[in-house]
């Protein structure tokens, strides 16, 4: 026996605590290099899914060398021709900014529009999300088998594109508006559901064991002891969302789905380079407002969330 | 008269209340001790079945408990209201609406939902809470209010219910000597008072001796005393905690919550 492990096993004899700290530690260096490994295997897989990835969409370097100036060329088209003289000038005179944005009135609608239809698609997403959320959540579903089905709701909702949802209902009910609201609210509901159940899983569960124990019904619970918990991070959830579902109604349009979306691949298409550049600078500007208020209201409702 | 024959709860590997029998006649004050981990808990879970029972029978003036599902069950669970360590209130809504709660069971679901609750509902919440000098705080949310005065609104939610039974799961056990007085004392006056049966888990021997008219030492699972206060002797107290003599005294000095001039 060699001199160090003499020692260990004499204060082993001498405080019986450190066998316990022994055998702790024992199984944390276990648990740590059973982590190592996992990170490791992990990683190598990681690092050749990115491999075959790229091979498959065909990212060589010398595609992205020879594209990226290319980039610049379209950007550069689409550059308005501003003249300093003429800044400030009518509509009619070439190299002023009114002449650049000479349909600025059309495309304000049509902007307003989008922001209606990005409106109206969370307000039907948050509803959903709404009813969808308790039932999804591990902590309050009645039901196993309630909980897979609106777990799996959620996730039809939300996997299949925007996009797709918009080609469908183009196609049902007609070029429109009202396409872009279905599409974009049932992606809504899949995503907010999912969210306000995470939510509503964190929600502190003694409230529910209060009023389950006073003989309130599921109904009842839910309305009592969960929605004031979980009402301020819902409706900072929703707000983000109508952030997201702006840009989203933003392009929705390329299918079909009204809005400012349709003008927008209307002037890509027959290379209105000018209007290209208007119209996106107006999305910008109108998205940054939108984000910069609504991020303000959430910070503030978030200050009375507690969770 | 609650009447428990043979009730055991196993949770995988322990089994956490084993074999007990008991019958409890109508408003007696009852305390049951036990160290940590004994199955008091569990126990008074299993009379309102937020824990069911693995094996054994509960049954309330004749009627089999452990049975009842759906709307019979929340009935019943409205019937034996439960005071929990924690309190349990809906931090974020006011005391008036956590009291209210107590009523859910005795009305129509929708008008619940809404949050419309009649004059006299309201009435009777604030009389309640009136009786546990607690009426000012009505409009505060319960989340502000100090420990013991959570419990005590836990306890006019409890009242609410109109029950034939409380179970208290260590009403006191994160209070201040004072406020687990003024809780005890509110436990014992509705108990006299409105007649209740009351099911307590206490933690500290004092109080049981203090307060109830019977004790019950559980240890392991099991029942290993019943009988009133007097009975116990300071052996018995030492075999239901698994403690010496001189820590026994130590015990009792510690987890005392009486306050001594
Ligand atoms: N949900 C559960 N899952 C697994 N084991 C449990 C569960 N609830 C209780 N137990 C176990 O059952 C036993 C009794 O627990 P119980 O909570 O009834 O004890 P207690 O007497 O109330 O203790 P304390 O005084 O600490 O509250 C313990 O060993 C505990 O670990
Ligand atoms: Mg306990």
């Amino acid at each position: 026996m060699s001199n160090a492990a003499a020692i260990a096993a004499a204060s082993v004899a001498a405080d019986p605590g450190a066998a316990a700290v022994a055998r702790i530690e024992a199984l944390r260096a276990q648990a740590a290099q059973a982590r190592r490994k996992a990170t490791l295997g992990y990683g190598a897989l990681l690092l050749l899914c990115i491999i075959v990835a790229a091979w498959i969409n065909e990212v060589h370097p010398r595609a992205l060398a020879a594209g990226i100036p290319r980039i610049g060329e379209y950007f550069a088209l689409t550059v308005p021709k501003l003249e300093w003289a003429q800044l400030f000038a009518g509509p009619r005179t070439e190299g002023s900014l009114a002449f650049w944005f000479y349909r600025a009135d059309e495309w304000g609608w049509l902007l307003l529009q989008t922001a209606n239809m990005a409106a109206m698609a969370t307000l039907a997403g948050t509803l959903g999300g709404f009813c969808l959320a308790f039932p999804a959540a591990s902590n309050l579903a009645p039901r196993r088998w309630i909980y897979v089905a609106a777990r799996r709701m959620a996730e039809l909702c939300r996997t299949v594109p925007e996009i797709v949802y918009a080609l469908i209902f183009v196609w049902a009910f007609g070029v429109g508006p009202l396409a872009g609201i279905l599409a974009i609210a049932i992606h809504s509901v899949g995503a907010l559901g999912k969210l306000f159940a995470e939510v509503v899983e964190n929600a502190d569960m003694r409230p529910v064991e209060g009023v389950t124990a006073a003989g309130g019904n599921w109904f009842e619970t839910v309305r009592f002891a969960v929605l004031p918990q979980v009402a301020p991070n819902f409706l900072s959830y929703a707000i983000l969302r109508f952030e997201i579902n702006v840009r989203g109604a933003s392009v929705i349009g390329f299918v079909g789905g009204g809005g400012i979306g349709q003008e927008l691949y209307h002037v890509i298409a027959f290379n209105y380079y000018e209007e290209v550049s208007a119209i996106v600078a107006m999305i910008i500007l109108c998205v940054a407002t939108i984000d910069l208020v609504s991020e303000h209201l959430r910070h503030r409702l978030i200050g009375t969330a507690r969770i | 008269m609650l009447e428990i024959r043979n009730l055991t709860r196993r949770f995988a590997a322990v089994t956490a209340v084993e074999d007990v029998s008991l019958s409890i006649p109508a408003g007696q004050l009852v305390g049951v001790i036990g160290r940590s981990g004994a199955g008091k808990s569990t126990l008074l879970r299993m009379i309102n079945r937020l824990v069911d029972p693995s094996s054994g029978s509960i049954a309330f003036e004749g009627r089999d408990i452990t049975a009842l599902a759906g709307a019979a069950l929340r009935r019943w669970r409205a019937d034996c209201a439960m005071i929990f360590q924690q309190f349990n209130l809906v931090g974020r809504l006011d005391v008036l609406t956590n009291v209210l709660v107590g009523r859910l069971n005795r009305r129509a679901s929708l008008s619940s939902l809404l949050g419309r609750f009649t004059e006299a509902e309201r009435a009777l919440a604030i009389r309640t809470l009136d009786r546990l000098d607690l009426a000012d705080t009505a409009l505060q949310r319960a989340e502000t209010l100090s420990g013991g005065q959570q419990q005590r609104v836990a306890i006019a939610r409890a009242l609410m219910q109109s029950p034939r039974l409380i179970l208290a799961d260590e009403p006191i056990a994160s209070l201040d000597p004072r406020n687990a007085k003024v809780v005890m004392d509110a436990l014992r006056r509705i108990n006299r008072e409105d007649g209740l049966t009351v099911l307590c888990n206490l933690h500290t021997l004092d109080t049981a001796r203090e307060y109830c008219d019977r004790i019950i030492g559980m240890q392991a699972g099991r029942v290993v005393f019943d009988g009133p206060p007097a009975a116990l002797s300071g052996e018995m107290a030492r075999t239901i905690y698994g403690v010496g003599e001189a820590e026994q005294a130590a015990l009792e000095s510690v987890t005392s919550t009486a306050l001594r001039a």
